[in-house]
């Protein structure tokens, strides 16, 4: 029940959330749900300029794909894609990209939560600040409640 | 002794003041937790980078482990603080 290998990238480029999730679904007429969450750089209330993304190159491709085949294992999906961006973003800019397909809602929903939820916390990212005035600030503290949202999944 | 790689993430890599390097293992190292005290003792860089080790999480050739993993065999160590991607 595997046909199929997850798309995973990480690059520095943006990205198009609508084509990446028509390529999962071309040509084929088996697919019912298809969820595509993509994970924005806030301005924090107009203070941040920038958010720098630093990533452990070949761990972090590494690591995702562990994720991703987690997630096939537990369910029943028809595709997976997920794509993480490093170096600089702006606010407003995409900064990760998760698309499911399955053939019913429940998989396609909760997976891409379990694929997000691990991305946060077990893929070798790490966010710094740059402020509006000039200012490069500090890095990103991790959070409990996104180590919480990942342990419901065990 | 013998050649091990040591990478460094985010804050960690600002304070050691390097993202990477190679050394050799002193004998008597042997798991992460016994690498990051000997790291620590240094200099004041890798001091200040490893003064919370229980904060610090490491990977043995690009793999997630705990502190008490041995270092037999790896060929890269690298140290980071908590993921904060998404």
């Amino acid at each position: 029940m595997k046909p199929w290998n997850p798309n995973i990238r990480v690059q520095a480029e943006p990205f198009d959330a609508a084509h990446e999730s028509q390529r999962l679904t071309a040509g084929r007429n088996d697919v019912g749900a298809l969820v595509t969450f993509t994970g924005l750089c806030r301005d924090e209330g107009g203070r941040l300029a920038a958010l720098e993304l630093e990533h452990y190159p070949g761990m972090a491709e590494a690591e995702i794909a562990r994720i991703a085949a987690q997630a096939a294992e537990r369910w029943p999906l028809m595709g997976l894609t997920a794509i993480h961006r490093t170096g600089k973003i702006a606010p407003g800019e995409p900064i990760v990209l998760v698309v499911t397909a399955s053939a019913h809602r429940k998989a396609a929903f909760e997976a891409a939560e379990f694929l997000m939820d691990f991305l946060k916390t077990k893929a070798p990212f790490w966010k710094k600040e740059h402020h509006k005035d000039g200012a490069s600030g500090d890095w990103v503290d991790a959070r409990d409640a996104d180590d919480d949202a990942a342990d419901r999944w065990s | 002794m013998r050649p091990v790689k040591l990478r460094y993430f985010a804050w960690v890599r600002e304070r050691v003041g390097n993202d990477e390097e190679e050394i050799e293992l002193p004998d008597g190292v042997a798991d992460v937790a016994g690498l990051m005290t000997w790291l620590a003792g240094r200099d004041e860089g890798y001091a200040a980078a490893f003064a919370e080790p229980d904060v610090i999480r490491a990977a043995l050739d690009q793999t997630h482990v705990d502190h008490d993993a041995p270092l037999a065999g790896a060929r890269e160590v690298a140290f980071f603080p908590p993921m904060t991607g998404g």
